[in-house]
């Protein structure tokens, strides 16, 4: 890598990794964690929905459209900060 | 349309699109006219079929084109909001469109791990592994394990899995395109098989990658339009809403009632229940690992991971995955609203009805074979729940008439299935065919094979895996769903760890890889045999469908351990891994690997 010292090279994978750990432990929660509480979830209705059944069903799927642009614009400004963002 | 795709024609994608989906709408409504005026059925189940299958014809000879990298990766010139949508339609098939809503109405919550897992993998998608491997920019997903792990074995491999993943999907597909085709043409099973794959190979044959992503995008303009129509005339219908997403829990709470009624002992919200209506441990496990499953086999099937090679950069593919999600979620988000409007249409104007005064969609589809049975045990006219038995694949298809509208709606709905099957299989057929024309045939057997020939070759290849495809379909294999979930398995068992260990982890070695890789595959074809075929127990209860769940961590295991014991890969190999990770800069190739 041309453009970047090996130091800053790290600085900016160390940056990437955090935001990676950082969006799996949502994927979690709501891929797994939220699903493992269905039962209890489900005894608060809202709007004729239980909610465990609506955020497996609706929740979590919203969840992930945000979480996909979310990260895409959060590492945009990791790339921009390093310099390493394409022209 | 040149050989190169033109700039001005991307830049006025969006009114190209726009017009024609404006045409679209146009056409229903006139074949809706055409209806009232008295044109038979028949004639209208043709229209739909064949002006479809036409326009999608039409774009795929005008793309058209002998440049390698126009037929490999549509010219790297998508944007990714295009992208999206053709993600879309490459992703959803005839199981997303026609089958899961019905596989939501028989098993309620529990089903909800396919909406799960046919979603949360575009994380890992964006995440871990779109932008690198678009950086990484060449034409498949075996080249990148190729150059990683630097040789033809680890290539080998990734042929291998692919193939097994993608063509048990690919016969799957073709399958359905043959169920909808003869459906809607009145023709038998193995003739509409080859009218469909005419349609099949019209949109890849000529044009490549980017033939298939401007269908796919038309195709999923008519998928979703298909998909939203009938459910949210329906919601209107009902509760006055036009939303069905929102109204649905309204039908959820009356269904909740009228289970109570009907002594229902699992109800449809209820998780985790087994058929005797207690929690069970067996349940909730095996929810959690289809939905892992199917989330990693998500990130690691190849005609997934082969679109993001073609957007124009890093960045766009990493919003491209966004969009991606976005226009996949409008189709999975809906489908629990099918599921509880069907219910509740059955729970109260169905069951417990005089059986000779049913409605009259149950009338109609009872007469179609095996979709939907009622059968008056008791010979008392009444019908009850045990003696009315429905098949998944009818939910979808039946709410154009429980929602009261005309026959021309059941055609949309024909036309969006269609489009469904037509555009996965296309994108499955590309993964494979490329894979042998560029891995196996210019990397293993002819390195030196002109431009000229090696699109002949793809072109040969594609033709020959699309008649294999379809004679495998033909001869109407046994547990066609379970096939579709065992691509899953295949590919996350085998390709998964080493492309996310590929980039993330640099000591990965070449050999770590290659053992990891063909370890957790085979576990994960023992497992998925040996329970189908030769009576093997049940792991811990886990089912057949999530077999990837063994095979998964032992590819991790496997890698990690081999490549701590071998020795680290080479400083040139370390750097060609940090020029992958960051957007900015040329790849900085390992001597003697660079090419295309």
């Amino acid at each position: 890598m041309a453009q970047l010292s090996p130091a800053q090279r790290d600085a900016y994978w160390r940056k990437t990794s955090r935001l990676m750990w950082i969006i799996m432990g949502w994927w979690v929660f709501f891929s797994f964690l939220i699903p493992a509480f269905a039962v209890q979830l489900n005894s608060i209705v809202i709007a004729g929905f239980p909610l465990g059944f609506y955020m497996a069903a609706q929740g979590s799927l919203v969840s992930y459209v945000v979480l996909c642009f979310w990260n895409a614009s959060a590492q945009n400004k990791i790339d921009q900060e390093f310099g390493v963002a394409e022209d | 349309m040149a050989t190169k795709t033109s700039k001005s024609f991307v830049d006025n994608l969006g009114k190209i699109y726009g017009g024609y989906a404006g045409g679209f709408i146009g056409f229903v409504i006139l074949l809706a006219i055409m209806e009232q005026m008295g044109v038979p059925n028949k004639i209208i189940g043709y229209c739909f079929v064949f002006l479809t299958i036409g326009v999608y014809a039409y774009i795929g000879i005008l793309s058209r084109t002998s440049e390698l990298s126009e037929y490999y990766v549509a010219g790297r010139v998508v944007p990714p909001f295009f992208n999206g949508m053709a993600t879309g339609a490459d992703w959803m098939s005839a199981a997303s469109f026609i089958s899961m809503a019905g596989g939501l109405y028989l098993g309620g919550y529990g089903a909800l791990g396919y909406v799960l897992g046919w979603t949360g993998g575009y994380v890992l998608v964006g995440v871990l592994l779109a932008p690198y491997l678009r950086k990484f920019g060449q034409f498949t997903v075996p080249d990148f394990l190729g150059v990683r792990y630097e040789g033809n074995a680890a290539r080998i491999c990734g042929v291998i899995v692919l193939f097994s993943a993608s063509f048990t999907y690919i016969v799957a597909q073709t399958f359905g395109i043959g169920i909808i085709t003869s459906r809607f043409l009145d023709i038998p099973f193995e003739v509409a098989i080859f009218v469909g794959l005419l349609g099949i190979l019209v949109c890849s044959m000529l044009g490549g990658m980017r033939a298939v992503t401007w269908t796919q995008v038309a195709q999923y303009i008519i998928l979703i339009i298909a998909y939203l129509v009938p459910v949210v005339w329906l919601s209107t219908k009902l509760y006055g809403l036009p939303i069905p997403e929102l109204t649905y829990g309204q039908a959820l709470t009356e269904i909740a009632d009228l289970e109570k009624k009907l002594n229902i002992i699992k109800p449809h919200v209820g998780a985790y229940v087994d058929a005797k209506g207690q929690f069970s441990w067996v349940e909730f496990n095996n929810f959690w690992a289809l939905t892992l499953t199917l989330m990693i086999g998500t990130a690691s099937l190849p005609h997934i991971l082969m679109r993001y090679f073609t957007t124009p950069n890093v960045k766009d593919a990493r919003t491209s995955v966004g969009w991606s999600i976005f226009f996949i979620f409008l189709l999975y988000f809906t489908a629990p609203a099918y599921a509880a409007f069907a219910k509740r249409e059955v729970y109260t104007n169905v069951i417990g009805q005089q059986i000779s005064q049913l409605p009259a969609w149950v009338q109609n589809w009872s007469q179609v074979g095996g979709l939907l049975t009622i059968k008056d045990a008791n010979s008392d006219g009444i019908l009850q729940l045990s003696e009315f038995i429905i098949n998944q694949d009818i939910i979808v298809l039946s709410m154009p008439e429980i929602a009261g509208l005309p026959y021309v709606i059941s055609g949309l709905v024909a036309a969006g299935g269609l489009a469904a099957a037509l555009s996965t299989a296309d994108g499955l057929l590309l993964a494979i065919a490329n894979a042998l024309s560029h891995d196996v045939y210019y990397k293993l057997i002819d390195p030196k094979a002109s431009t000229v020939r090696r699109l002949v070759v793809a072109r040969v290849l594609l033709v020959g895996v699309a008649i294999i495809g379809a004679a495998v379909a033909g001869t109407r294999p046994a547990g066609i769903i379970q096939m579709v979930a065992w691509a899953f398995s295949l590919a996350a068992a085998g390709l998964f760890a080493p492309l996310v260990l590929g980039i993330w982890w640099k000591r990965t070695t070449a050999i770590g890889a290659i053992l990891g890789m063909m370890s957790g595959f085979i576990i994960c074809v023992v497992y998925l045999v040996g329970t189908r075929y030769f009576d093997m127990p049940l792991w811990f209860g886990i089912r057949n469908i999530s077999s990837a769940l063994f095979g998964l961590p032992v590819a991790f295991i496997v890698t990690w351990v081999v490549s701590l014991m071998t020795q680290a890969p080479s400083k040139e190999m370390q750097d060609f891994v940090d020029s992958i990770r960051t957007p900015k800069g040329e790849l900085a190739w390992v001597k003697g690997q660079q090419h295309e």
